[in-house]
């Protein structure tokens, strides 16, 4: 089975966002004036094959703990995007 | 009968960029530079280990996210305890702290901006491989060259850095202040570089191999390299 998930992968709160600041700046000169508290992420989709959705959970969680994200100014959620692999994945189309 | 010259191991990552000056300033100053391949886990029996700056893997992720995992650094990290000298520059550094050998990270300059010009550094520390030859409070001129040169730890690090004296180098003014002002980037507590706690790990963000020849530009690398080489000489392993 193919799982699908997404990880959302954040800097730690506290930690200076220059980016987030950046785009935050930015805005009053598009006319919104009225925002604040942006912070900018990553976002990584990958699809896993494996016997069961909580096997592949946990790998996900393993990968994002030891590439995806950096425990020292990032945190990671793992999000679950549905059962089957997107079906306009080439891998999948390929297949019977 | 001197021994033969100290064998400095550099290593080429894709991407990397400053390998070759690495090379030329460890030849400058009397050694001889081993070209080593992030690809073959073998360090050629070298003295001691160069990780470049540059773009590893385009900086893909997260600076040095991916090369701190190629297959060369499981021979450092084996290197490293057993003592033996490891300097990480600009995206070595960076790599030293993905891989988990130094403590914090990286992250985008405080301007947003990238950021080429001399700097000065004053040495916090004589307790590692490549500030034998220097005391405290001394103070280098050399270049940084660095988009991403912003140093913080989590508050626990902060704590080890400050009880452990690792910090080896803080971005200081000509006459060895520690001013916001000669804080280039951001860094907390104007940190430039920093060792492991056994010492004989070493990051930095400015690039000494780029400030040993006095045609050049400012020659604040060469005491680094000069240390590097007579440590290996005396036998002392960091």
């Amino acid at each position: 089975m193919s799982f699908s998930f997404e990880v959302l992968v954040t800097l730690r709160p506290g930690l200076a966002d220059p980016q987030g600041k950046a785009v935050e700046a930015s805005l009053p000169a598009l006319g919104f004036t009225n925002v604040s508290g942006v912070h900018v992420g990553r976002h990584v989709r990958l699809d896993v094959d494996a016997p069961t959705r909580d096997e592949a959970r946990a790998e996900v969680e393993e990968i994002a703990r030891r590439l995806l994200a950096n425990p020292v100014i990032e945190d990671f959620r793992v999000l679950e995007a549905g059962a089957e692999a997107d079906p306009r994945s080439p891998r999948e189309a390929a297949s019977p | 009968m001197s021994r033969a010259a100290p064998r400095v191991g550099v290593i080429t990552f894709p991407g990397s960029l400053d390998d070759r000056d690495a090379m030329r300033a460890v030849a400058t100053m009397g050694g001889e530079g081993v070209s080593l391949w992030h690809a073959e886990p073998d360090l050629r029996g070298v003295d001691a280990v160069v990780l470049p700056g540059g773009f590893s893997y385009g900086d893909y992720l997260r600076c040095g996210a991916i090369a701190g995992h190629a297959p060369i650094l499981d021979e450092v990290r084996a290197f490293a305890d057993r003592g033996g000298p490891v300097l990480g520059i600009c995206n070595g550094f960076q790599i030293l702290c993905e891989a988990g050998l130094l403590p914090g990270a990286l992250i985008r300059n405080a301007s947003l901006r990238f950021i080429c010009r001399d700097v000065f550094l004053r040495v916090e520390t004589s307790q590692t491989p490549v500030t034998r030859e220097l005391v405290a409070g001394e103070v280098l001129e050399v270049p940084i060259k660095h988009g991403e040169g912003q140093y913080v730890a989590t508050p626990e690090q902060l704590s080890d850095i400050d009880r452990q004296g690792l910090v080896v180098f803080r971005y200081s003014t000509e006459g060895g202040e520690v001013t916001e002002a000669a804080n280039p980037n951001g860094s907390i507590h104007n940190i430039a570089g920093v060792r492991n706690a056994a010492g004989n790990v070493v990051g930095l963000m400015p690039h000494p191999e780029h400030a040993v020849d006095p045609d050049l530009g400012p020659t604040g690398g060469q005491a680094l390299f000069a240390s590097l080489l007579s440590g290996v000489l005396a036998g002392a392993t960091g």
